[in-house]
C-alpha cells in the first residue's frame, strides 16, 4: 500500500548512487566524533580534582599546557551554553504560558538583565565553594555560573518573545489538531524561536569569553582562586610579568575564537535557517563547509532517525478518549482568588527583600552611599564617552563598510570574532603602556573599557548601514545629495535603530567591564581609577558584603535608569519614526 | 427551488446534526466598562452531509463564529453542544483549513500532514500510509518530502488540506481559504473538492466555509447563511439545491447570487421585505434594478447637523457608534472610482465593477460606503450612482476637488467634524491624537479607534482641514495658512 517509504538511511543510500556508502566526509565526522569523546573524559576527569589549602591548584606557565588548559575552558562554555538553553526552555515557556508567572518573571528578567555579572561573581564562588568543599568542583561551577549569568538573559528574553509572537494562525492549528503539550512544545513553539535563540546564543557565547577569563582566576575573600585554563593562565603570565607567555595565551584564546565560530556556530547558523518563518526562499543563504560535510555525511540523518526510532518505542500515552480537554472552562470567581493570593505573596516577598536589603545596608555601611553614587556618576561618565568616541569613530567607518558589499562580507565576520575576543586578555599590555608612560587611570580606564565594547556598535552600523534599500541611496544619488545631507536624510535615520542597538550593547558591556578595567596590575604594580567598578572590585577581594552588596546595586540602578530614561525612548523612536518598510 | 428561512424562521436543518450552536453571543471588553458586540444571538446546527458557507462583510464575526464553533474561543454567552454537551475545548470532530495555510516550515509535506495523527498517537507505520493516501488524494504526490516554501500557495493550502482530512474529521472547517490564492488556482481547488465530494471519496462528513465571495458560497453550499455586520447576527440562510455540477451562467446561479448580494449591499434592509420587492420586480417581469428601494440606514448618515466638537463623538453608545464607523477608504480610492462612474454616465452595476476591476465585491465596499457617506454618491440596490457633488468632483481640478471634499467632510462625517472643531478651539491648534482616540475607545476596540482615526487623518489632511505629526503623534491646524 504505501506507495513512497518514508526515507529512510538505506533506501536513502539505495536511491542515490551518485555517492558512495561511505564517504570521505564520513570518515571525517566520524573521526571528529571519537576525537570530540575523547577529549571530553580527559577534561572532564580534571573538573573533580580535590584541592585545599594545602594544595592550592597551580597553572603552569609551559605553553605544552595550553591545549588542555584551551579545552578546560572550552568544556566550561559549552556547559554555561547548554545550562542557558536549558534555562531558557523553561522560564521562558513559564513566563510565556503563565499569566501570573509572566507579571513576575518577566521584570526580574529585566532587572537580571541589568545587573553586572562580574559584580556578584564574588557571592557565587563562596556559595559554591561551601556547597563543594575541597573540591575543584565548586570553582568549576562558580565560573560556568558565571559565564551562564552572562549570556543567559537575552536568549531567555528573545525565546520568550518568539513564544508570545507565534503567529496566530499557527496557533490555532496547534490547537484544532490537538497537539498535546509536548508535541506542541518540540514541533511548534522551539522551532519557531530557533533562529532567535541561535543569534542570541552566538551573541552571547561570544560575551562569555569575557566572563570566562574574568572568573577563572580571581581573589575572593583574601584568598586567590584558580582553575586550570586559557584565563587563569594568562592571569598567572600577568602575575610572573612573563609577556611572552601572555603572547601564547593570546594567541590560544584566538584561534579557540576562531574554531568555535568556524566548527560551531556557522555550521548551527546555516542549519537553522530552516525554521525561518517566512514562506519566501531567501536569497542570499549562509553557507557554512562544516555543516556541508556533516549533512554529506548522512550521519546526521542517521542519528535523527534513531531518535525517532527510540521515541517510537517509549510507551506513549495513548489518547483514546475523544473528549475535548477544558481549555475554555473558566471559572472567574476561582481565578480572583488565585489572583489574589498569588500576587499578595509575591508582594510580600518582594517588600521583604526590599526591606531587608535597605536595612542591612543602612546599618552597615549606610554612609557610604552618596559616595558610592558619586563613584557610579564617574563610571557613567566613562560608559558615556565610550559611546560617544566609539560612535564618532565607527559609524562613518561601518557605513562606508557596510556601503560596500564585498568589504562588509569579508569584514563582518572578522569583526564578529573581534567582538567576542575577551578583551581583559589585552588589558596586561595597556597597563604595561600605562606605567610606562604615567598616562592617568582614570582617563585610561575608558580605553580599558572600551576594548571589549566599541565593536558591538560598529558591527551593529554595518548591519544598519547594509539594510538601507539600494533604491533610497540610488535615489539620493539622482538627486545629488551627499556630505551633511545624505547623513542627515537618509543615513542617520536609516542606521539609528541598529545604533541604539549597539549603544545598549556596548554600554552595559561598559558597565561590567568597569570592575575589571578600573584596577589593572601588571605583577606587583596595581593602577586603581576612581569609580564604581573599583569599588566592587575592591569589596570583592576584601570580602566586604555590605559593600559588595551596595555597590551591585547601586550601579544595577544605574542600568536600569539609563536605560528607562535614555536608550528605551531612542528605542521607541527608531521603531516609530525610522523605521525603513513595514 | 430555492427556500429562504430569515431571522423570525427556525433553521433548515440537515442530516444527523455534528455541532450546534445555541444563542452565541461574543463581545469584547473595551475600556470604560463598554462592550464590543461581534456576534449576536446566532444559533445554528451543522448536519452530516452538507456544505454551509457562512458569507459576510469583513467585521461581520465570521470567523469569529467559526472559531467558536471550533472550540477555539469560548463565547460570552450561549453554549456550542458537542456530542450531546457543551463544548469545553478544541472540538475533535473540527479539523480546519486556514487562509495563511499555517504550515509549519521546518516539516516536510508528508510531516506536516502526519502531525494531527502524530496528535492522536497513531503508529508511526499506520500514520505514514495514512497520510500518503491523503497526499495521494489530494494530489500532492511527488511532493512528500518538499518543504512548505518550496510550493506554489496552491500546492501549500492542497497540503493544509491533506493535513486537515488526514484526521477524518465530522467537519472541515474552512476560514477563507481560497483568498490567497490567485482565480484560477482557486477554481481549481475548489472544483476539486467537489468532485471528491460528489463521488463520496471526500474523508469529511460535512464542510463549513467562512468567505466573503458570493459566488464562491453560491457555487460550492447546499446552504449559505449570511451575517449582517456590527455586530454579527444572523441576517438570512438559503437553501441551495441547484445539483453539482454548478453552472456559473445559469439564470438559476445568477438569480441566488443577485439575492444574496441584495441581501449583502444593503444590510440594515428588512430581509423578508427585501426578497419580497425583489421576487415582486422579477414576478413582474422586469429588471430588478431601481423596483426595491431598500430604507436608507439613518445611522450611517447620522452626520446631519453640526453637534458641538466633542458632543458629537460621545453621544453614542457602543452600538450606535458602529453604525458611524469610517470606512476604511483610501481618498484615492474614491476620486478613482467617481472617475470611473463618471466615465459610465454616472451609473454603475457594483458587481459587475468588481468584476471589471478584478476586486473582490467586498474590497470595493469601503469605497463605495465612503463615498455614499460623502454624499458624492448613492447605493441602492447595488447600484452606484453619482450625485451632483460626486459629478462635480469628477470634473474639477485639483485644488476644487478639496474644496469639495472638504465641504462634504465636514458635512457628512461627525468625527472630522469635530476634529476639526476641537482643533480651533484650542489655542495652539494643536491636539495629542491620544485625546481623540480616549474618545474613540469608548465606542470601538483599541485597533479600530487607531484605524478610525488614521481614515478621519488621511480625509483630514486631503481635504486641508488639519495636519497630523508623527513623531509627537499630534493633529493640527497649520498656522500662516500653511
Amino acid at each position: 500500500m504505501i506507495k513512497k517509504p518514508y526515507p529512510t538511511p538505506q533506501s536513502q543510500g539505495a536511491t542515490n548512487t551518485l555517492r558512495p556508502r561511505f564517504s570521505f566526509a564520513d570518515i571525517i565526522v566520524i573521526a571528529g566524533v571519537l576525537a570530540l569523546l575523547y577529549a571530553l573524559a580527559r577534561l572532564g576527569a580534571g573538573a573533580t580534582a580535590p584541592f585545599g589549602p594545602h594544595n592550592p591548584p597551580t597553572v603552569s606557565l609551559d605553553p605544552a599546557n595550553l591545549p588542555y588548559y584551551a579545552g578546560r575552558s572550552l568544556l566550561r562554555m559549552f556547559i554555561a551554553l547548554f545550562l542557558s538553553v536549558v534555562f531558557t526552555l523553561i522560564y521562558g515557556f513559564a513566563a510565556a504560558k503563565s499569566r501570573r508567572l509572566e507579571r513576575i518573571l518577566i521584570p526580574i528578567l529585566d532587572i537580571l538583565q541589568s545587573i553586572p555579572v562580574l559584580a556578584f561573581l564574588s557571592v557565587v564562588i563562596t556559595g559554591f565553594i561551601a556547597l563543594f568543599p575541597n573540591s575543584l568542583l565548586g570553582l568549576e561551577c562558580a565560573s560556568i555560573f558565571a559565564i551562564f549569568t552572562g549570556q543567559v538573559w537575552n536568549m531567555t528574553f528573545s525565546f520568550y518573545s518568539s513564544l508570545k509572537t507565534l503567529p496566530r494562525e499557527i496557533d490555532e492549528a496547534a490547537k484544532v489538531f490537538r497537539l498535546s503539550a509536548w508535541q506542541r512544545f518540540w514541533k511548534v513553539e522551539v522551532p519557531a524561536s530557533t533562529i532567535g535563540l541561535v543569534w542570541n546564543g552566538m551573541m552571547s557565547f561570544g560575551g562569555g569569553w569575557f566572563f570566562l577569563a574574568a572568573s577563572e582566576a580571581i581573589s575572593v575573600l583574601n584568598q586567590q582562586y584558580t582553575l586550570p585554563g586559557v584565563g587563569s593562565y594568562a592571569a598567572a603570565a600577568v602575575a610572573a610579568q612573563d609577556g611572552k607567555s601572555l603572547g601564547w595565551a593570546i594567541m590560544t584564546m584566538v584561534i579557540l575564537v576562531v574554531a568555535v565560530d568556524q566548527l560551531f556556530w556557522r555550521p548551527v547558523v546555516a542549519w537553522s535557517e530552516k525554521f525561518k518563518m517566512e514562506d519566501t526562499q531567501s536569497a542570499d543563504v549562509r553557507h557554512s563547509w562544516m555543516l556541508t560535510i556533516i549533512r554529506r555525511s548522512g550521519l546526521a540523518e542517521w542519528v535523527g532517525m534513531l531518535i525517532q526510532r527510540i521515541g517510537d518505542h517509549f510507551p506513549h500515552r495513548t489518547r483514546t478518549s475523544n473528549q475535548p480537554s477544558r481549555t475554555l472552562v473558566v471559572n472567574p470567581k476561582r481565578e480572583r482568588i488565585i489572583d489574589i493570593l498569588f500576587y499578595g505573596v509575591a508582594g510580600i516577598g518582594i517588600a521583604w527583600v526590599l526591606y531587608s536589603g535597605i536595612t542591612y545596608i543602612g546599618s552597615t555601611v549606610g554612609g557610604d552611599v552618596g559616595e558610592v553614587f558619586g563613584l557610579g556618576f564617574l563610571t557613567l561618565l566613562r560608559a558615556i564617552a565610550i559611546v560617544i568616541v566609539a560612535s564618532l569613530i565607527w559609524v562613518p567607518i561601518g557605513v562606508w563598510i557596510g556601503f560596500n558589499p564585498k568589504i562588509s562580507n569579508f569584514m563582518q565576520p572578522i569583526i564578529q570574532v573581534l567582538a567576542s575576543f575577551p578583551a581583559n586578555f589585552i588589558f596586561p599590555i595597556v597597563t604595561i603602556f600605562f606605567l610606562n608612560t604615567g598616562f592617568p587611570i582614570d582617563l585610561g580606564a575608558i580605553l580599558l573599557m572600551s576594548l571589549g565594547t566599541q565593536w558591538y556598535i560598529l558591527f551593529n552600523v554595518i548591519s544598519g548601514a547594509m539594510a538601507i534599500p539600494n533604491d533610497l541611496r540610488e535615489a539620493a544619488r539622482n538627486f545629488r545629495v551627499s556630505g551633511w545631507q545624505l547623513w542627515r536624510q537618509l543615513i542617520g535615520p536609516g542606521i539609528f535603530g541598529m545604533w541604539v542597538t549597539g549603544g545598549i550593547t556596548a554600554m552595559g558591556g561598559a558597565w561590567n567591564a568597569s570592575i575589571v578595567a578600573e584596577v589593572v596590575s601588571w605583577g606587583k604594580d596595581t593602577l586603581t581609577a576612581h569609580g564604581l567598578g573599583a569599588y566592587i572590585a575592591a569589596a570583592t577581594t576584601n570580602g566586604d558584603w555590605p559593600r559588595i552588596v551596595l555597590g551591585v546595586s547601586v550601579m544595577s540602578l544605574y542600568v536600569v535608569m539609563i536605560n528607562r530614561l535614555f536608550w528605551r525612548r531612542l528605542y521607541l523612536l527608531a521603531e516609530t519614526r525610522f523605521k525603513i518598510g513595514n | 427551488m430555492t427556500q429562504v428561512t430569515t431571522l423570525a424562521q427556525p433553521t433548515i436543518q440537515a442530516g444527523a446534526p455534528i455541532i450546534a450552536a445555541k444563542h452565541i453571543t461574543k463581545s469584547f471588553d473595551l475600556p470604560h466598562s463598554n462592550k464590543l458586540h461581534v456576534l449576536q444571538d446566532i444559533s445554528f446546527t451543522l448536519g452530516e452531509g452538507e456544505i454551509v458557507a457562512l458569507l459576510g462583510k469583513s467585521g461581520s464575526g465570521k470567523s469569529t463564529l467559526l472559531r467558536i464553533l471550533a472550540g477555539l474561543i469560548p463565547p460570552s454567552s450561549g453554549e456550542v453542544i458537542y456530542q450531546g454537551k457543551p463544548l469545553t475545548g478544541p472540538n475533535p470532530d473540527v479539523a480546519m483549513v486556514f487562509q495563511s495555510f499555517a504550515l509549519l516550515p521546518w516539516l516536510t509535506v508528508i510531516d506536516n500532514v502526519e502531525i494531527g495523527l502524530e496528535a492522536q498517537q497513531v503508529a508511526r507505520i499506520e500514520r505514514t500510509k495514512r497520510a500518503l493516501a491523503a497526499i495521494d488524494l489530494i494530489g500532492l504526490d511527488g511532493f512528500e518530502s518538499a518543504y512548505p516554501r518550496e510550493l506554489s500557495g496552491g500546492m501549500r493550502q492542497r497540503v493544509g488540506l491533506a493535513r486537515a482530512l488526514v484526521v477524518r474529521p465530522a467537519a472541515l472547517f474552512m476560514d477563507e481559504p481560497f483568498s490567497a490564492l490567485d482565480v484560477l488556482t482557486a477554481e481549481n481547488l475548489r472544483n476539486e473538492i467537489i468532485e471528491l465530494w460528489m463521488e463520496h471519496k471526500f474523508p469529511a462528513k460535512s464542510i463549513l466555509i467562512v468567505t466573503h465571495n458570493i459566488e464562491e458560497a453560491v457555487y460550492l453550499a447546499d446552504r449559505i447563511i449570511i451575517l449582517g455586520s456590527n455586530p454579527g447576527v444572523f441576517r438570512a440562510e438559503f437553501k441551495n439545491a441547484m445539483p453539482h455540477w454548478r453552472d456559473r451562467k445559469s439564470v438559476e446561479f445568477t438569480d441566488m447570487v443577485d439575492k444574496v448580494y441584495q441581501i449583502m449591499t444593503n444590510p440594515e434592509a428588512d430581509v423578508d421585505e427585501l426578497l419580497a420587492r425583489y421576487n415582486q420586480a422579477v414576478a413582474s417581469g422586469q429588471h430588478s434594478d431601481d423596483q426595491i428601494a431598500a430604507p436608507r440606514d439613518s445611522l450611517t448618515t447620522a452626520g446631519d447637523g453640526r453637534r458641538d466638537s466633542t458632543q458629537a463623538l460621545l453621544v453614542h453608545t457602543p452600538q450606535q457608534a458602529q453604525g458611524l464607523r469610517l470606512p476604511q477608504a483610501k481618498v484615492g480610492g474614491m476620486a478613482g472610482l467617481i472617475e470611473l462612474i463618471d466615465e459610465q454616465g454616472g451609473k454603475a452595476d457594483i458587481f459587475d465593477l468588481a468584476k471589471r476591476l478584478n476586486f473582490e465585491v467586498d474590497d470595493l465596499l469601503p469605497i463605495t460606503d465612503a463615498l455614499d457617506l460623502l454624499d458624492f454618491a448613492e447605493v441602492q440596490q447595488g447600484d452606484i450612482t453619482l450625485l451632483d457633488e460626486g459629478k462635480a468632483f469628477a470634473n474639477a481640478g485639483i485644488q476644487e476637488r478639496k474644496v469639495l471634499f472638504r465641504a462634504q467632510a465636514l458635512a457628512r462625517v461627525p468625527l472630522i467634524d469635530s476634529i476639526y472643531r476641537s482643533l480651533q478651539m484650542k489655542g495652539n491648534k494643536k491636539l495629542s491624537a491620544d485625546f481623540f482616540l480616549d474618545i474613540l475607545d469608548q465606542r470601538f476596540s483599541s485597533a479600530e479607534a487607531r484605524r478610525q482615526l488614521e481614515t478621519a487623518t488621511e480625509w483630514g489632511r486631503y481635504a486641508e482641514l488639519f495636519e497630523y505629526d508623527a513623531a509627537s503623534d499630534t493633529l493640527y491646524i497649520p498656522q500662516n495658512g500653511g
